[in-house]
């Protein structure tokens, strides 16, 4: 018997197959990720900031070593200043108001209700529909003479004449941090539902036992539990705000009077449409520190989640 | 009977007020799939500061039954009382009872302390009140001196005894366990069970206790009620459910190995394996069964040896097992056969269509 399962390991091995070369296999299925990521994060991230320290133009692309000459411009004009402060405040604020809307969407997500699939359905149409769409369509909603919600605002008596959401500075900003939070929150609620549904149900039960109502479980019990993934659903959200440009773009491009500039924005102004790619190269490079910084609390917030 | 124990008469902040838990016609419905009754009309009552046990195998309606009783779930039919008031509809917190999880359900980001006071800062406890009330319950059980750590360092044995602590600092009336001891090592599990039934003795609160395991069951319980499918089949006192079981579940569910039961046509003969002895072990010859054994195999177990046979000679072949204490040295070999007998008195009769107990038969043709 032996002898048998001897011989028939020693044919087996004389046929190995490509699927059982494990030292070859790995490297080629590595490769298209490890071309994807040399291709279109590395190269680029080095070209921004080899651009940042040179005269490149849109109309001349002949790279000048500058040394810091780009940045000097920058931090003189007022603009990259308020680009830069709109830049925290919008993903400051939105990001509160998507962390609160969406705890409590999450919580409607899970409860058993009927007609819980359209409320489900309805809840995550906003993630499905393209940004530039759903940004037009909100460029309708707060027109200056058009707006629906003016109207609604109006027929209440609210309301005496048109708002000109995106007209007023501040009323602008506000517009913006909306549509952004209204964008963000269902992807931000799907994650916490996520975390809702893999907290332990009998530490819920016990916390019922003990005697908590309502609220006295949702802060002292859920909350906590769940901080780590309320903490990654924030910080996806925070580099979503942070980074994106479409909403700006398509609402204000950026003003009345670079009163919504943001910096992705700016550095877009300034180096695709103004043409100067080397000071929007250096616009750019202001996003990545904040990005960098962000996505190491994500990582080390789901080393915890999975140690605990 | 035994008479349920009480806590002793010294009074002091140890001593509860004993409180009784009742079912009437508890039924609890899902459906997950079609109809099914998790618990399908369950009747009992506990007597005061009893320590009752439900014992059952898995999916049974154990769980349910305590969750209910709980107020975790809502019955579809039927009532609880506690003390005597229906409590139907009452959420968890207004029965004045306390659970302790499978799993303890410790609270993973607060410390012991903050787990066993969290109880009474729902009920609006001032902050000085709380903090001696937990610290007497953890000395109680033994616990003082781990107040600021977290359950995650804890051990498994220390975490059921925050798990009882948080459950205990309230007064409850009822104590409801939910197999307290199944997280735990084979080894500790029998010092907890100790500890678990003097401490209920010390404080005399009414307990119920969930488990599928028979030892802890008969172990534990001043009363035992065998739950199969929804239902409670047999309620009473360990050594009734055992020597007298109801019917054929209860009298294979309990024992192990189980009760041994021969098919006689329109009735089963049960005895269980410590009763059937070698002819000559078994004295009185008229109250006496001779059977005889051929035997198929023998497991030597260190304190006694099991012998799997076929019997002849009451009914048709029937595989049985008979356990033989360490003190019988009797020579046993495979494959030979033997005479061996049952005590009249140890024989049980089952209807052969119901399993339910019946009376006595003649056993001779």
């Amino acid at each position: 018997m032996a002898g048998l399962s001897l011989k028939r390991a020693a044919v087996t091995a004389g046929r190995r197959s490509l699927g059982d070369r494990e030292g070859l296999l790995a490297p080629l299925f590595l490769l298209p990720a490890v071309i994807y990521i040399f291709a279109l994060v590395a190269v680029p991230f080095v070209l921004a900031i080899g651009f940042s320290f040179s005269d490149v133009t849109a109309g001349d692309p002949s790279f000048d070593w500058v040394g810091l000459d780009n940045y000097r411009a920058i931090f003189d004009d007022p603009v990259f200043w308020r680009s830069l402060r709109n830049t925290f405040v919008l993903t400051g604020v939105s990001m509160v108001l998507v962390v609160v809307l969406a705890k409590a969407l999450a919580l409607i997500l899970v409860a058993d209700f009927r007609g819980k699939w359209l409320v489900r359905l309805l809840v995550l149409l906003p993630w499905t529909t393209p940004i530039s769409l759903a940004a037009v369509a909100w460029l309708w909603m707060l027109d200056s003479i058009f707006s629906p919600i003016d109207w609604v605002l109006r027929s209440l008596g609210l309301i005496e004449s048109n708002t000109f959401w995106l007209g007023k500075p501040d009323l602008a900003m506000a517009s913006v941090i909306a549509v952004q939070t209204w964008r963000i929150v269902p992807l931000a609620a799907v994650i916490i539902m996520a975390g809702l549904i893999s907290l332990p149900k009998e530490v819920d039960d016990a916390a019922r036992v003990d005697g908590a109502g309502f609220w006295r479980k949702l802060w002292e019990i859920t909350i906590p539990l769940m901080l780590p993934v309320i903490a990654v659903a924030a910080l996806f959200g925070a580099i979503l705000t942070f980074t994106d440009m479409t909403v700006v773009y398509v609402l204000t491009r950026g003003g009345p009077n670079n009163a919504t500039q943001v910096l992705s924005s700016w550095a877009y102004f300034k180096g695709i449409e103004g043409g100067s790619l080397a000071q929007g190269a250096a616009v750019a490079l202001f996003l990545f520190p904040l990005l960098l910084a962000a996505a190491i609390a994500i990582l080390r917030l789901v080393r915890r989640m999975r140690v605990s | 009977m035994p008479e349920p124990r009480r806590a002793g008469n010294g009074g002091g902040p140890e001593q509860r007020k004993a409180v009784v838990i009742e079912a009437r016609g508890l039924k609890k419905h899902f459906e997950a799939g079609g109809e099914v009754f998790a618990v399908d009309g369950v009747d009992f009552a506990t007597r005061e500061g009893e320590y009752l046990v439900l014992l059952g195998p898995s999916g049974c309606g154990k769980t349910t039954l305590l969750r209910m009783l709980a107020g975790l779930e809502e019955p579809t039919e039927g009532e609880i009382l506690i003390g005597g008031h229906v409590v139907n509809g009452l959420p968890p917190r207004a029965r004045q009872i306390a659970m302790v999880f499978q799993s303890y359900a410790l609270y993973p980001h607060k410390t012991v302390l903050q787990n066993i006071v969290f109880p009474l800062k729902a009920e609006k406890m001032d902050k000085k009140e709380r903090r001696a009330k937990a610290q007497w319950a953890a000395e109680l059980l033994g616990i003082g001196d781990l107040l600021n750590r977290k359950p995650r360092h804890l051990s498994g044995g220390e975490r059921q005894r925050v798990a009882l602590a948080r459950a205990l600092v309230r007064d409850p009336s009822v104590f409801l366990l939910d197999e307290p001891l199944s997280n735990l090592d084979a080894k500790l599990r029998t010092s907890a069970r100790n500890e678990l039934r003097m401490f209920q003795e010390r404080l005399g609160t009414t307990t119920i206790y969930v488990t599928h395991d028979q030892v802890e069951a008969m172990g534990l319980g001043d009363r035992i009620a065998v739950m199969y499918e929804g239902k409670v089949r047999q309620m009473g006192p360990p050594e009734e459910v055992y020597e007298h079981p109801a019917d054929t579940f209860v009298a294979t569910f309990l024992g192990s190995p189980p009760m041994n039961l021969v098919d006689r046509g329109d009735h089963l003969l049960g005895f269980r394996p410590e009763s059937l002895l070698p002819a000559e072990l078994v004295p009185g010859d008229g109250s006496r069964t001779i059977m005889s054994l051929r035997v198929s195999r023998l497991e030597y177990l260190g304190g006694e040896r099991h012998v799997h046979g076929i019997v002849s000679g009451i009914a048709g072949e029937t595989l049985v097992i008979a356990r033989l204490p360490a003190g019988v040295d009797t020579r046993v070999d495979p494959g030979e056969t033997y005479e061996f007998a049952v005590q009249e008195r140890d024989l049980r009769f089952f209807d052969g269509a119901t399993g339910a107990r019946t009376d006595p038969r003649p056993v001779r043709a």
